[in-house]
This record gives C-alpha cells, sequence and structure tokens, in this order.
C-alpha cells in the first residue's frame, strides 16, 4: 500500500505559490485581451464589411478547430524561429510571452462566439431606437447593444475564464512553470508526484468551483 | 407646404410588392393614421419614412426636403424623426431619465436635466426619473418611450403600433393622452395600427390600407359613414352587407323594407330597367337597425355579445341573411327569441353586387353608390 507523506508540500509553498500567479498571470491576460480581440472580432463577422466579415469568421473558426496543446506549441516553436530570423538569435526565455500570446489569441476565437451571441440577443428594435434618436451605427454599437450584450453575456464570459483557468495547465508542454507545472516539478524531484498532483488537483478544484458559484449566483441576479 | 409627403412610393421584397404605389401628404401638426391588418404594408411604409427601409420607386419629402428615393436614402440618425416602437425598446440598462436624456446628445447638463423634468411632468412621470424600466408598467413605459422620441424636438414623430402591447382600457386611455400630448407639443405624427379604436381615437385623418396600397384617405368620420369601397366598409366598424334592388333613383328595396334615399348615378334607372343582374349591396351598420318591441318585423336572436351598456346582437331575418343590431343592454333576450326590429338608416352605402361577368381572377371591380337620404 502506498503511503501517502505530505511533508515535502509546506516546504515548497512559495515556489507553488509563484507558480499560481504565473497561472493567474495567463489567465487574466488571455480573458482581457481575448474579450477586447474577441469584441472587434465580433463586430467585424456582423459588420457590413462582407471580406473583412469573412476573414474574422475564418480567424475563429480555424482556432476553434485546433487542439489548445497545438497552438501552445506553434507559439513557442515555429512563431520565435520567424521572430529569430528578424531579430536574430537572442530573444531571451519566450516561454511565458509565447503562452500568453497563443492564449490571448485562442481564446479571443471562444471570446468572439459568445459576443457575437450577445450582441444578437438583443432585440433589433434597440438599434432602431438608437438610430431613430440620431445616434450613428458606431454609437448605437457602443452605447446600446455592447452595455446590454455584456450584461447578458457575464455568465457565460465567466464560465469560459474558468474553463480558461483550468486550461492553462497546458502550459507544461513548453516547460513552463504555472502552478501545475511547479507541482509537477517539485513531486518529481521529492519523489512524491502523487500528493503533488492531488494538493494540486485539489487547489484548482476549490478556485474553479468557489468561481462557478459566484458566476451562479451572478446569474439569479442577472434573470430578474 | 405639406410636411411629409409621400409620391407614388412603392417597396418589394423580392418579387413581392409590399408597398404599392403610396402617396399622402400630412400637413404640419397633424396627426395622421396608416390603419389596415397584418400584411398590408403598413409598417412597412412606417420604416420607408423613417428610413430603416430603402424605397424601390417614389419619393419621400420631410419638410420640403427629399429624405427617400429609388437608390438613394438619408440615414435615420440624420432625419430628425422621433420613433415610438410597439415593445417600447427602451434601454433597460439606463434609468428612466438616462432614456429621455439619450437623444440630446450635446446639450449642456443643466439643459439636459431641464428637458428630462419637463418631459417626465408631460407623460405624468415626474420624479420617477431614476427608476429602471423594469420597474415600471407596460403603460409607464410607452410614456417613456414617447418622452424619449419627444426629445430631440424632431420633425416627424412615428408610432408603430404603440399600444397593442397594452390591455383594452389603458389602450383607449393613453391613445386620448398621447394625442393630446402631440397637440400640446405642437408635434406632426404619424400613426401605424390595425386596431380602428386606436386609429380614431388618436388621428386627424386616417389612411386604410390594403394589400399595399391606401384604399382611403379621410378623416375618421368619412370612412365609417362614407367607405370609398368595399373593403374600407368591411374593415372599419361593423356591419353587413344585405342584397337590395334599386327601385327608383330614390329607392332601395331591401328585406327589411324599402330605402329612401338620393339619387345614385350609376342605377338610377333601377334594376328592373337597367337589364343588368347585378343589384347592390347595402351596407348595414349595427346602430342602422334599432331593437322596436312594436315593429312587426321579426329577427331570430343567433348570437348575441354582453357590453356592458348595450348588447350587439347577431339577427337572422327570414330568408336566413344575418344582421347586427346595436341595443341597449337592458332589453336582454334569449338566444332563440324572435325580437321586432326596424331600420333608422340616416344614409345609404351601398356597393354593386359582383356579378359573374368579373372573371373569377381578378375580383370584382368595386364601385361604391353612396347617396344621402
Amino acid at each position: 500500500m502506498y503511503e501517502m507523506d505530505w511533508s515535502s508540500i509546506p516546504g515548497a509553498l512559495p515556489l507553488l505559490f509563484k507558480g499560481l500567479l504565473i497561472t493567474f498571470e495567463v489567465t487574466i491576460t488571455a480573458i482581457v485581451v481575448g474579450i477586447v480581440w474577441g469584441t472587434v472580432l465580433a463586430i467585424t463577422r456582423i459588420g457590413p464589411n462582407k471580406i473583412l466579415a469573412k476573414l474574422a469568421a475564418g480567424y475563429v473558426n480555424l482556432f476553434r478547430s485546433v487542439p489548445l496543446v497545438m497552438v501552445i506549441l506553434w507559439f513557442y516553436l515555429i512563431v520565435p524561429q520567424g521572430l529569430k530570423a528578424i531579430f536574430g538569435d537572442d530573444i531571451g526565455d519566450i516561454r511565458l510571452t509565447s503562452a500568453l500570446v497563443a492564449f490571448a489569441l485562442f481564446e479571443a476565437a471562444y471570446y468572439s462566439e459568445i459576443i457575437r451571441a450577445g450582441i444578437q440577443s438583443v432585440p433589433r428594435g434597440q438599434v432602431s431606437a438608437g438610430l431613430a434618436l440620431g445616434m450613428t451605427q458606431g454609437q448605437t454599437m457602443r452605447l446600446i447593444l455592447l452595455p446590454q450584450a455584456f450584461r447578458n453575456m457575464t455568465p457565460l464570459l465567466l464560465t469560459q475564464a474558468i474553463i480558461l483557468f483550468q486550461d492553462t495547465s497546458l502550459v507544461y508542454v513548453i516547460g513552463l512553470s504555472d502552478f501545475f507545472g511547479t507541482a509537477y516539478k517539485v513531486g518529481d524531484r521529492d519523489g512524491r508526484l502523487v500528493e503533488l498532483l492531488l494538493f494540486a488537483g485539489a487547489i484548482y478544484f476549490v478556485i474553479s468551483f468557489s468561481a462557478s458559484l459566484l458566476v451562479k449566483r451572478l446569474q439569479a441576479r442577472f434573470v430578474k | 407646404m405639406a410636411h411629409l409627403e409621400l409620391q407614388d412610393l412603392k417597396q418589394s421584397y423580392g418579387t413581392h410588392v409590399v408597398v404599392n404605389g403610396v402617396s399622402f401628404r400630412v400637413e404640419t401638426g397633424s396627426i395622421a393614421c396608416l390603419l389596415g391588418p397584418s400584411g398590408c404594408g403598413k409598417t412597412t411604409l412606417l420604416r420607408c419614412i423613417a428610413g430603416f427601409e430603402p424605397v424601390a420607386a417614389g419619393e419621400i419629402h420631410l419638410e420640403g426636403k427629399l429624405v427617400s428615393r429609388a437608390g438613394y436614402a438619408l440615414p435615420p440618425e440624420k432625419r430628425r424623426i422621433g420613433m415610438v416602437f410597439q415593445d417600447y425598446a427602451l434601454f433597460p440598462h439606463l434609468t428612466i431619465a438616462g432614456n429621455i436624456a439619450f437623444g440630446l446628445g450635446a446639450t449642456p447638463n443643466n439643459e439636459r436635466a431641464a428637458r428630462v423634468t419637463q418631459l417626465l411632468e408631460t407623460v405624468g412621470l415626474a420624479g420617477q426619473g431614476e427608476k429602471f424600466p423594469h420597474e415600471l408598467s407596460g403603460g409607464q413605459q410607452q410614456r417613456v418611450s414617447l418622452a424619449r422620441a419627444l426629445a430631440p424636438k424632431p420633425e416627424l414623430i412615428l408610432l408603430d403600433e404603440p399600444f397593442s402591447n397594452l390591455d383594452v382600457d389603458l389602450r383607449e386611455r393613453l391613445s386620448h393622452e398621447v394625442r393630446e400630448i402631440l397637440k400640446r407639443e405642437g408635434m406632426t405624427a404619424v400613426l401605424v395600427t390595425h386596431d380602428q379604436n386606436e386609429a380614431f381615437a388618436m388621428a386627424d385623418e386616417i389612411g386604410v390600407m390594403d394589400e399595399g396600397r391606401i384604399q382611403q384617405w379621410d378623416t375618421p368620420y368619412n370612412l365609417y359613414h362614407q367607405p370609398a369601397n368595399r373593403f374600407v366598409a368591411d374593415f372599419v366598424g361593423q356591419g353587413v352587407f344585405l342584397p337590395g334592388q334599386v327601385i327608383s333613383a330614390h329607392e332601395v328595396e331591401v328585406e327589411l323594407g324599402t330605402l329612401h334615399s338620393a339619387l345614385p348615378l350609376e342605377c338610377s334607372q333601377g334594376c328592373m330597367a337597367c337589364g343588368k343582374e347585378c343589384g347592390v349591396d347595402v351596407l348595414l351598420r349595427p346602430d342602422d337597425i334599432i331593437h322596436d318591441d312594436r315593429s312587426t318585423l321579426q329577427a331570430e336572436v343567433v348570437h348575441k355579445a354582453f357590453r356592458g351598456a348595450d348588447i350587439l346582437y347577431s339577427l337572422r331575418l327570414v330568408s336566413g341573411v344575418r344582421v347586427l343590431s346595436l341595443v341597449p343592454s337592458h332589453h336582454n333576450h334569449a338566444l332563440g327569441e324572435k325580437i321586432g326590429i326596424r331600420l333608422d338608416v340616416d344614409h345609404v352605402v351601398a356597393f354593386k353586387t359582383p356579378t359573374r361577368q368579373f372573371a373569377s381572377g381578378s375580383g370584382p371591380k368595386v364601385v361604391p353608390v353612396t347617396f344621402r337620404a
């Protein structure tokens, strides 16, 4: 019978905490950039310019049709090759940067679909009302459609953020020491992989589950 | 100069012609109404005036300025129109005051606040500016919607079925209120509705629409009493057509008796002399048929609708033809009972009976024969 030994965890806490910060950094960057870029994509996709709309649709479909792990690897292995060709070999440790870029661009595709649905969920009459009051198309989008769309889709955006928080653990494929990566390395080093992975799983669970409870409460408040 | 003028306007979706050559003009300060069944093209017409729809042919002039023709449409935000929607279309994320102030754009803050306060008062919602739309009742929301449309002092107010989401009592009260507010503000307005009571309560002039055309543009009184064609007669007000024969230049005979009237042009010779097998259909409104216990004319009650002050009886004549009669409600008769009736027709509205001469596809050509007693 395997004997559990949790003693290596207390000493590793500062390291694990640093890892958790990296996890949060990737998560929050991906959320912020993903939502901003996703909004641009969504508006372009339902906008009047057919060519731009096609390009935006192509972008979204591409990123939604490939595994996240592959996107992370692309941005770590392939994109830097291009950069090296331009800036020379001295581009330093790009693991964090490439992870941030990969997640932001990948999540934007998912966020843009949520935002597009959110915009389209606002009744058409709202646009007519805005235009009739002398607002331009752009003002109508900014002052009427987007505020309502974001209000309607806040629960969905937060749910997506929770999924994203868990998915960031995939950065271990490029050796980045996020929370999961750190836990794995510590466990490997001390020969206590099982304990460390159970501990990491518990932390992921506590954070994700509390967040999803929060989303549920928010949702109940929105559906008045 | 007319405030709003439409010239031979046409609009279609694919091969389906929705608006088919509509012309009318609305003078400054007047409230016009487009009345018609659903699918008659009235809402499309309103959306053309607002600038939401392009037009296929014809022109729209607002204050003498061309705003729409084939291939050109001034965008809605540049038309200075105010619009009131069926579903109110209030902005749920803004307060009532925020909604009303929305169209005021670059107005200085103190002026804006003053205008909002004034409008809240105008629509009877003083002090409610900080509430959100969902905290108000339907009727209150529609008042806010009107205040919001009025705020930027538009050239023209368009109302798209504004009361159809409200219950009947409120609908009637609010339509009177809205009319008063529009008149007080000196606004020119165009209302679209399928509800004739709403149209009668609100409008100075009404265009009855069917199949993309204006069938008659007239005052509410004339629409009811002098319908230009069978459709208008049928759609506006209640009533039935009773077959009749023209006896002379002054008389029409129907089952219930002889109606005396002025000279009908088409049928002046009388049906016997005319030779065509056409006759006329005489329009009888429920108030043309009076219940009179002493009358020898009897009809059987086949249906009744209690309406409080009066009862609308559906009566079967001896020939089997049904007519409607509006009777004070203390005359309460049972179904199947025979009651006495008499005719009291102030003026006769009659249309030539469609005959087999007309090809079945093209429909009967309607010749209005209106003559007054």
